[in-house]
């Protein structure tokens, strides 16, 4: 299909960068090269999870037991916040970005993203705006503690003194992010390589194209929010505060106006994930391409017009309810064409299952499950039922963990040999991989059971009623947790030592980045490749 | 400069643009939420104060409206409502007042922020005059009777026959400077 | 190293009336069965699409491998079939729309009540105010704090029990009007199937008609700062006599409680009196001990205020502090409390200050 350049350089011959990366620090600080930048935003990810998961563990821990054991109330709740904010901020949207920097460009035949410098840029302030973050923990009065979803006036009359630094965070985690998607753009759209055209691309590139968009629309919106909470609580304006004409709801209305779509920023990528891997390992091409594509473009738009699903109990007026639960409604039925199509992919196919397979495998099933509480949660007189109780955990966490982040074990350990040139070591993956799908399944799945019960979220202590489940989630959640360590020594170990991959690594594989040797050269597509 | 990579600079100066707009279009969310409700009357907020030129009176159904209050956590004052309730006519004018005190031994200023329910009835209860409107200083150990002057429009809908109007009293000795205080609102559960 | 034991130690001591309650309560009113109903739909529709997806998928997974010898077929795409499995759905929902609509217009209709109550949330505690008897009082956890600490067993109803519950009359539809008092707070009870978020500045409205008497608990549903998992909702319904006589009891006992902010109580008995509310209502932030939480709340031991001069102690507590996390309680507590609480703190939690101050004096 294409013609392969491996290592020619495309610049000046007394270039002194041309043959390969600089050594030392210096070379990551300054890189502008996007295997570099990709591979800096997969390891800070995954720091960022082992510390959001180290806080989960710190609230199952205490949700071990009914009584307080291990920590006060307000501590709780700060592990509570920060385990939201550093999972969706600081582990599955960096990973997304990853995966991006190192697979788009390859996929496409480009020799790099768009703006290499500001790609740079746009990777390197995620770790200041972390440890800003992070460091709020150690101020006086605590990190935040008012939920990842930081609702008014909680939020700003009643603040500790940390949600100044917590604003100057998001902002800083909001700037990378639209820059990196304004990269993202313009990489896809400017620079594929003659022949590929739209609906040539893979669709991991597809759906990259279409979060990157949501992105660039909606983190300003998140900036303007929490901008109008800075001038709340510093300069006396009253935006969400009743007593000077203002309204504790707007906050809510403008925060899931961002807050909705984030959620699909959060997931389309998967989805993009799993359309690659299932047809790699099913030995079959994608089944309805386009309607694929349509799906995930309408999946966007709608995220637009679905947001108070999230404020059915804020006593909106019925008209409203009602026009939320049918959009709500509505989109599930992109999502279950998605779900049929990659199910239609494998039908008839000629199937294995390596690792990256099993975890695509049980992405769809348990993201489907997902889906149906979603689609439960949707029916709005029901949801005055489930809303803020353990049944929207439980929601949440089946499409963010067997669903994002699975897709993204799944993505690593597909794409592992491509950048390291080592076969995976398939006995600790599939370790890793059961040792995982057990766990999440004991820890999440009875969260279904206490929240229709009647637990509701948010809370460091419960009545008796909920004990045994809460027992099994926390277990849970310690298999869980202690399995990523076998992950961790699973990348480790590939990037040191493997048997040698071969180019195409994967006997199904289709696509650019399986033209090129294993490891990916420094530069590679110099000269674009000719796509048919 | 190779063509593709001016594309390039301009795509992305456009995109960052896009951005900024939307940015924008954040804080715009503030004004728009007001004028949408507005508009639709989903729920409204009432914005009619002041005179009204309803002339005529329903005589045909009353309307129950029922006034009550309450105290935001640093506001000490006594604060309630002289009648609970009443039964109007719709297009008749009535006159109810709210009894305050200040029981504290500094000088004091309060403000009222009105909430209705159902939120469909706000557009259709006027104010015409409301101690809501200004703030109310109360010296130490003083109390007062504060007027509310109101009619139910006629065309509010038939299904509704009772309408809750709530006043939340807030102190607003410390912050004189309050921007943003906009009185024209009757907030009927104020968001869509 | 005393945490791990005691963790430990509550690993054996497991209650034995914890339960595995799987599926939602269909509650006491006509509106929570109508929930449950269209709660037990949508499940069973979830249920059935997820059988025939999976029972393809498994089947595949099971059919098509390659180690069992399958060949892939080429196809990739098939309009009709997308078609198909597009508009099915589709009408799956809007079939499962009709009823739900249907449902949340019924739960909007708060017209012609009998009974209406405004419900006020507070950082952290419900207060209830009925609009058509003079009765008016919170509702606070009265768990022990030794059972949360873990020092005492935890009773069947621990961390859903409170001191004065809410009490409605049976097969009357009763109105709630709903606010806040600072920050977002959501009243709940499951067997009513109602929860609404209580916003400070706004008022919202909900409903009730109950079928069957007894007690039902719920707590609160929005995030609301530090005690928001120990703020219950308790509500007590009682048959029409039973109502009759309670509301008849809560104005008498008010009448009492004029009575004895009148009398003169001992020292002692203020003391006595004073810890008890302490532990109520104060020590969620002030701590047990009196020594506070350094930069969140301040310590009564030693306090300028507790140890200074009574005037601007019991402005304190009677006028909250604006700008700060103290309510005022001059609302939420009888003079009589007050009374006691100001003695007791100035006179126990490393204090001795000596003096003390009567009811009659809060009441002015």
């Amino acid at each position: 299909m294409a013609t392969v350049d491996v290592d020619l350089p495309h610049v000046k011959e007394d270039d002194p960068h041309h043959h390969g990366p600089a050594k030392g620090l210096g070379r990551w600080l300054y890189t502008t090269n996007h295997k570099d930048i990709g591979s800096m935003y997969l390891i800070f990810s995954l720091c960022m999870f082992m510390i959001g998961g180290i806080m989960a563990l710190v609230i199952r821990a205490e949700l071990f037991q009914p009584g307080l054991q291990l920590v006060e109330p307000n501590f709780f709740n700060q592990m509570t916040t920060m385990h939201g904010l550093i999972m969706v901020f600081g582990a599955v949207m960096p990973a997304f970005v990853g995966l991006a920097n190192w697979m788009i460009p390859m996929q496409v035949g480009a020799p790099d993203m768009a703006l290499p410098r500001m790609n740079n840029w746009s990777f390197w302030i995620l770790p200041f705006a972390f440890l800003i973050l992070l460091s709020s923990l150690f101020m006086p009065g605590g990190a935040p503690n008012f939920g990842w979803t930081f609702y008014a006036p909680l939020s700003t009359t009643y603040a500790p003194e940390s949600v100044t630094f917590f604003i100057f965070g998001v902002h800083i985690m909001g700037a990378s992010s639209i820059m990196g998607s304004i990269n993202i753009i313009a990489t896809i759209l400017n620079m594929r390589a003659p022949g590929m055209t739209l609906m040539k691309m893979p669709l991991f590139v597809w759906t990259w194209l279409i979060t990157a968009f949501l992105l660039i629309a909606v983190m300003p919106v998140l900036a303007g929010v929490v901008t109008m909470m800075l001038m709340d609580i510093h300069f006396g304006t009253s935006f969400f505060n009743a007593a000077g004409g203002g309204d504790p709801v707007l906050f809510q209305h403008v925060f899931w106006f961002f807050g909705h779509p984030e959620v699909y920023i959060m997931i389309l990528p998967a989805f993009g994930i799993i359309s690659e891997i299932i047809p790699t390992f099913a030995r079959k091409r994608l089944f309805g391409y386009s309607s694929m594509v349509y799906a995930v473009a309408s999946i966007a738009l709608l995220s637009f017009v679905v947001w108070a699903h999230h404020m059915f109990t804020v006593g909106m007026p019925v008209v409203g309810e009602v026009f939320f639960m049918f959009a709500t409604m509505l989109i599930a039925v992109p999502t279950g064409v998605k779900v049929f199509n990659w199910v239609a992919t494998m039908f008839r196919g000629s199937m294995t299952f390596e690792t990256p397979m099993l975890f695509a495998l049980a992405f769809v099933v348990l993201f489907t499950l997902g889906g149906f509480s979603g689609l439960m949660l949707a029916i709005a007189p029901a949801d005055f039922q489930y809303h803020d109780t353990y049944f929207v955990v439980a929601h949440f966490h089946y499409v963010l963990v067997p669903g994002a982040i699975f897709s993204i074990m799944a993505a690593t350990y597909y794409w592992l040999p491509k950048w390291t040139g080592h076969q995976l070591n398939e006995t600790m993956g599939k370790v890793h991989f059961w040792l995982s799908f057990v766990g999440v399944n004991i820890t999440f799945f009875p969260m279904h059971f206490v929240g229709l019960a009647g637990m509701p979220r948010r809370i460091p202590d419960y009545a008796l009623q909920f004990a045994d489940f809460n027992s099994m989630a926390s277990v849970g959640a310690f298999i869980f947790g202690f399995s990523q360590l076998v992950f961790i020594y699973n990348v480790i170990q590939n990037v040191r030592a493997g048997e040698k991959a071969t180019a195409q690594v994967w006997e199904g594989a289709q696509g650019l980045e399986w033209t090129i040797p294993s490891p990916a050269p420094y530069h590679t597509f110099s000269t674009p490749p000719k796509v048919d | 400069m190779d063509p593709r990579q001016t594309q390039t600079k301009r795509l992305a100066l456009r995109l960052a643009t896009a951005a900024v707009a939307m940015f924008g279009f954040g804080f715009a969310l503030v004004p728009l939420y007001e004028v949408f409700c507005d508009i639709t009357g989903l729920n409204g907020k009432n914005f009619s104060q002041g005179p009204t030129d309803i002339a005529r009176i329903d005589g045909s159904r009353t309307v129950k409206i029922q006034f009550l209050t309450s105290n935001p956590a640093d506001m000490p004052w006594d604060f309630r409502p002289s009648v609970r309730s009443m039964r109007v006519f719709p297009g008749e004018d009535k006159q109810t007042a709210f009894y305050a005190r200040n029981p504290t031994d500094s000088w004091m200023v309060a403000q009222a922020v009105p909430s209705v329910t159902p939120s469909e009835a706000a557009p259709y209860l006027h104010k015409v005059n409301c101690f809501c409107f200004d703030r109310q200083p109360l010296e130490a150990g003083a109390d007062t009777e504060m007027p509310l002057v109101f009619v139910v429009d006629p065309d509010l809908p038939k299904h509704i026959s009772t309408i809750t109007l709530s006043y939340s009293l807030y102190d607003l000795t410390e912050s004189q400077k309050v921007t943003q205080l906009t009185l024209d609102n009757d907030k009927g559960r104020a968001s869509l | 190293m005393t945490k791990a034991i005691t963790l430990a130690l509550s690993l054996l001591a497991t209650p034995a009336w914890a339960d595995w309650q799987v599926n939602m309560n269909e509650g006491v009113t006509a509106l929570s069965r109508e929930i449950f109903d269209l709660h037990m739909l949508i499940f069973w529709i979830c249920v059935v699409i997820g059988v025939v997806v999976f029972g393809v998928m498994f089947y595949s997974i099971f059919k098509f491998r390659k180690s069992k010898g399958a060949v892939s077929e080429h196809w990739h795409e098939n309009t009709t079939v997308e078609v198909v499995w597009t508009v099915i759905p589709s009408i799956i929902l809007i079939a499962m729309a009709v009823p739900a609509t249907a449902t949340l217009m019924d739960m909007y209709d708060t017209s012609e009540a009998e009974v209406e109550i405004q419900v006020t949330g507070y950082q952290w505690k419900w207060r209830y105010q009925y609009l058509n008897e003079d009765i008016d009082f919170f509702s606070n956890l009265s768990t022990p704090r030794e059972e949360i600490t873990n020092a005492a067993a935890k009773n069947p109803n621990y961390l859903l029990e409170v001191d004065n519950p809410l009490v409605i009359p049976v097969n009357k539809k009763v109105r709630f009007l709903i606010t806040a008092n600072d920050v977002i707070h959501s009243w709940w009870v499951p067997h009513f199937a109602v929860k609404k978020d209580a916003i400070p500045g706004f008022i919202n409205e909900s409903w009730v008609k109950v079928e069957e008497p007894g007690v039902y608990r719920g707590q609160c549903t929005e995030l609301c700062g530090k005690d928001h998992g120990f703020m219950p909702v308790v509500v007590e319904v009682k048959s029409e006599a039973d109502y009759a006589q309670w509301v008849a009891d809560q104005k008498a006992m008010k009448l009492a409680m004029a009575g004895e902010s009148a009398k003169e109580f001992s020292m002692d008995e203020l003391i006595a009196k004073g810890e008890g509310v302490y532990n109520k209502v104060c020590a969620a932030c002030h701590q047990p001990g009196g020594q506070g939480i350094p930069g969140a709340f301040p310590a009564i031991t030693g306090s300028p205020v507790a140890t200074g001069a009574i005037e601007k102690h019991i402005d304190i507590i009677v006028n909250g502090k604006a700008g700060t996390a103290m309510q005022a309680f001059g609302q939420q507590l009888s003079a009589v409390d007050i009374a006691s609480v100001v003695t007791f703190q100035r006179n126990r939690l490393g204090n001795s200050v000596g003096d003390s101050v009567q009811p009659s004096a809060i009441e002015k």
